[in-house]
């Protein structure tokens, strides 16, 4: 069972969260217009087999937002942070 | 096939009565140093293109490059089950291409993939979810796609051993039946691809992992691998699971993630399920083996993993699964239990195509659904690399498809299900 600390409630189990993908992109600015920016965005991840740095959210529990380090190898989860700020506002 | 030691009847009685042994199915090659193919990825999907660049295409200077050894992948990892029952064009027309090769696949390879066409119905738990199965119905027979709807009374007749309790929580409303649906034996099917693009000259190399490409001027010239350097006319990316990875090493990234997928086989019992059966309330798919198994699984774990080992929660929800709707079999004990690697894509379709980078082909982002295409993917794949160009029936499933908006979204859900 894959296990999160939280940095609000603690260490618990993956259930209590929904997985928010890739937390290492920079979302565009909402005023870019051309195509190509905006599909790398939403569709082009780079699904690296090692270490990944990801968004949670803890639904079942204090619902914050947060990014999780993770080795996609071997499901290691490493430390965890708020995401406040990761994502643009 | 034209092969030294066909396997017929004959052949089997030579066999268990005389002296004389088994030959290996296929050669243990060596590589050379150029071919104008090589193929990377000796999973079902690469076993089958290289045998179809032979067999329609005349081109047999073909390497298959496989990591492992021949079906430790998702060619042995899947739920063996086969079916066309599709929603929109595209899918629809490739899928049953796809059905249609693997009626005639035993004998075209002459090998026994034991195809066991004993139909899938897929079951709908209130009238809104029969009349969507109903439309889907209606599109399978337009394109000549065998397709029976059920009502509650059929599907009783058919599969007595469901659950019709009246305070069942979600109740059996009726499906919808393909009678050609079924399974097929996965290693054979692995096996008999490698025996007979064999015979034709394919040089299968197992144990050898590629570790980099040979770029000049943004075109692909060849693989370096753990066994040497081997310089390519085309290369092609069969490597689903891991095509991030290995298309990464030509510069190039994918609209895909890899996530784990689980399957379940339980302890052997008497002939019970006769029909591959899935369960419309969640996703879960049961059928039973030959062998005497019930084999079945659910959805994928819900995030990128690479480990090839299941989540417990996830193996918790399928069980619960199997014992709503068959509560008979609710003190059967597993007995295994895997998960396999595989691409997820934004829409949950394929890619079959030509890529930016010159002489580099993919085949990848098969979801859920790479078994049952394996016999389609490798024709129109390898139709891909011998033309330099998209065979009409993959042409929808081209890697800008998501730049120009033309998803094939199946499910009808949007992108990335899994993170909505």
């Amino acid at each position: 069972m894959l296990r999160i600390k939280c940095p609000c409630c603690g260490e618990r189990d993956y259930t209590e969260f929904t997985y928010g993908g890739d937390a290492s992109r920079e979302r565009p600015a909402p005023d870019r217009a051309d195509r190509q920016t905006w599909y790398s965005y939403v569709f082009v991840f780079d699904n690296p087999k090692g270490p990944h740095q990801e968004f949670w959210q803890h639904v079942h529990g204090c619902r914050q937002w947060l990014v999780l380090e993770r080795n996609t190898a071997t499901n290691e989860p490493g430390a965890s942070r708020r995401a406040r700020g990761d994502a643009s506002e | 096939m034209q092969h030294a030691s066909r396997y017929s009847a004959l052949s089997l009685a030579r066999h268990a009565f005389g002296a004389a042994r088994w030959p290996r199915a296929w050669r243990s090659s060596e590589p050379k140093a150029s071919y104008d193919v090589v193929i990377i990825g000796g999973g079902g999907h690469g076993l089958a293109t290289a045998y179809y660049l032979a067999a329609n295409h005349g081109i047999k200077r073909v390497a298959v490059l496989e990591r492992s050894y021949i079906g430790s992948g998702n060619v042995g990892r899947n739920t063996t089950i086969v079916r066309s029952n599709y929603l929109i064009d595209g899918n629809t027309q490739f899928f049953e291409y796809s059905l249609k090769l693997w009626e005639g696949l035993s004998h075209a390879l002459n090998f026994n993939v034991m195809l066991s066409q004993r139909g899938q119905i897929v079951l709908a738990h209130g009238p809104s979810q029969l009349d969507v199965l109903a439309r889907k119905g209606n599109i399978m027979r337009l394109n000549g796609i065998d397709a029976e709807l059920l009502d509650r009374g059929a599907v009783m007749k058919l599969l007595p051993y469901l659950d019709y309790s009246a305070d069942v929580r979600f109740p059996i409303w009726g499906g919808l039946l393909q009678r050609r649906a079924g399974t097929a034996r996965h290693d054979a099917v692995a096996w008999g691809y490698a025996r007979a693009a064999d015979d034709f000259g394919v040089d299968i190399i197992e144990n050898c992992e590629v570790t980099g490409f040979l770029m000049e001027n943004g075109q692909v010239l060849g693989v370096d691998t753990s066994r040497g350097r081997i310089s390519a006319g085309r290369t092609a990316l069969s490597v689903a699971g891991h095509s991030s990875q290995v298309a990464a090493m030509a510069g190039l990234k994918l609209p895909i993630e890899s996530h784990l997928l689980q399957a379940f086989v339980s302890e052997p019992i008497k002939p019970f399920v006769n029909h591959v059966i899935s369960y419309g309330a969640e996703l879960f798919y049961i059928s039973q083996s030959d062998k005497g198994g019930l084999v079945f699984g659910g959805h994928i774990d819900g995030f990128n993993s690479y480990t090839q080992r299941g989540q417990f929660p996830v193996a918790q929800i399928v069980a619960e699964c199997a014992v709503a709707l068959i509560p008979s079999i609710s003190r059967l004990r597993l007995v295994r239990h895997w998960a396999g690697i595989q691409d997820m894509t934004p829409d949950g379709s394929p890619f079959i195509c030509r890529t930016p980078v010159r002489n580099l082909y993919l085949n990848g982002g098969w979801c859920y659904q790479g078994f049952k295409a394996t016999p389609a993917a490798g024709w129109c794949f390898a139709h891909t690399i011998a033309h330099d160009e998209e065979h009409p029936l993959s042409r929808c499933f081209a890697l800008d498809r998501f730049e120009q908006g033309a998803e094939l979204d199946d499910h009808g859900s949007g992108n990335w299900t899994y993170k909505q």
